[in-house]
């Protein structure tokens, strides 16, 4: 166990600094960098509030398509491979369009939740 | 890669000034991730050239090299489509890199500011029909004036982009969803293939307040289906969340459409442009890769690049939508 700030915290810090400070006190190419690098700490945030979450429910889902036990890269590897080559039964497309949908929205969640609503 | 030097783009503009200029403001534009692009002034006997340099920073990834784009601007200019004035192709004994120089079309390229600035409001309203009669105008550029470009239809672009997929060793269940849809789906080829921009979107032409006025980035051109390009203009990334104006941020479909015809273009079936929209929407995800790994194979490492690695899953969204029924 660290001590505090956590991860989080740390990451947190490190884009309020960029934003109070850097951003202001910048114009043009740095300026445009630093936002980029804000939002990509705000997406780093998110992921560490939400990502254990998502992998244990992503990989729940893997599982039951394939009624088969693996981590959920390689779960993912194995569904990719199976759409491309039409390996899947009617019942299993059908959970594989659902866990699709979900794991594409966990991403956004993480990467950009406001394309959620667009 | 360094700054130009001014003696060096000096020396490569005496021949098409006939004699040497003074080069001053030379200036780095920021985005264009991919490449290069400088901006600079050349003047000679108190005359001023605006200009533009545009090279690639290290090993070349796209599609086409400098001196095809710098033909096929040439062979756009001659068919009509507004596009900058090619100057000078850059030799290896110029020290320059691998490019050319154009001229500088003053204008804006950046989406949000042509999609939100009230400096743009009457340019906004005839975007749509200058797109698609620009369009049109590409699509009967003839094949004789052309560098040599690759054939590329809806078969081989599924299978191009599976395997420009596969080539980054990450699983993409939503793609593969999509590019199934599209297998299944695969438009009739029509007519002999044509010019192909390829990139035709908000962000890679030259906007003033009276309009479009240059065409630009003319990498991933190539022959094929002309429906494509009509179908890239609206794929969603180009709305910048105009998501009411699916014709790349400005316009509707049947705007578009009506214009492409009347232009000269063959009006595809609601279909054959849902397909399209779909593929490119593969396409814009797959280059979203593209640039995520130039930053993390090290070629070019950049925040900017880290970060639109994380736009792709935007782009598995849209395609879930498109298979769907949604535009």
């Amino acid at each position: 166990m660290q001590d505090r700030p956590n991860a989080h915290e740390l990451v947190e810090a490190v884009r309020e600094f960029l934003e109070r400070d850097v951003m202001t006190a910048t114009s043009g190419r740095i300026a445009f960098h630093t936002r980029v690098a804000v939002n990509v700490l705000a997406m780093v945030e998110r992921e560490l509030q939400l990502g254990a979450q998502h992998d244990v429910d992503q990989r729940a889902r893997l599982q039951a398509i394939f009624n088969q036990d693996g981590s959920t890269r390689e779960l993912e590897i194995k569904l990719a491979a199976a759409i491309r080559n039409g390996e899947l039964n009617t019942e299993q497309h059908a959970a594989a369009v659902a866990h699709i949908r979900a794991s594409v929205k966990e991403k956004l969640e993480v990467a950009n939740p406001k394309y959620l609503n667009q | 890669m360094a700054a130009p030097a001014n003696e060096s783009l000096s020396a490569v503009l005496r021949q098409w000034l006939g004699a040497t200029p003074t080069v001053d403001n030379i200036q780095r534009v920021s985005g264009g991730a991919s490449r290069e692009t400088w901006l600079f002034d050349a003047h000679v006997d108190g005359v001023t050239y605006p200009l533009v340099m545009r090279r690639d920073p290290a090993a070349n990834n796209s599609q086409t090299d400098r001196s095809t784009e710098y033909q096929l601007l040439a062979a756009a200019a001659a068919a009509g489509v507004a596009v900058p004035s090619v100057r000078v192709m850059l030799a290896p004994a110029d020290g320059l890199g691998d490019g050319f120089i154009m001229d500088r079309v003053e204008g804006e390229t950046i989406p949000r500011k042509i999609l939100r600035d009230d400096v743009y409001s009457n340019a906004r309203a005839t975007l749509t029909a200058q797109c698609a009669t620009s369009l049109a105008a590409i699509h009967s550029v003839p094949l004789a004036s052309l560098p040599k470009l690759a054939h590329q239809d809806a078969r081989i672009q599924i299978k191009q982009w599976q395997s420009f997929l596969d080539g980054f060793g990450e699983p993409h269940p939503g793609f593969e969803l999509g590019l199934r849809w599209m297998s299944e789906r695969i438009p009739e080829t029509v007519g002999d293939p044509k010019l192909v921009h390829g990139d035709f979107r908000n962000g890679n032409f030259i906007v003033g307040p009276d309009g479009l006025r240059a065409v630009l980035d003319w990498e991933l051109a190539h022959l094929g289906d002309p429906i494509e390009d009509l179908g890239w203009l609206c794929v969603r990334a180009w709305r910048f969340g105009n998501t009411d104006k699916p014709a790349g941020g400005f316009g509707s479909i049947t705007e578009l459409l009506d214009n492409y015809e009347s232009a000269g273009g063959r009006r595809p079936s609601d279909d054959e442009l849902r397909f399209w929209i779909a593929l490119g929407t593969v396409k814009w995800g797959g280059i979203c890769m593209m640039q995520a790994f130039t930053h993390l194979n090290g070629m070019v490492r950049s925040v900017e690049l880290a970060a639109i690695g994380r736009r792709v899953a935007e782009n598995e969204w849209d395609l879930l939508k498109i298979i769907d029924g949604e535009c």
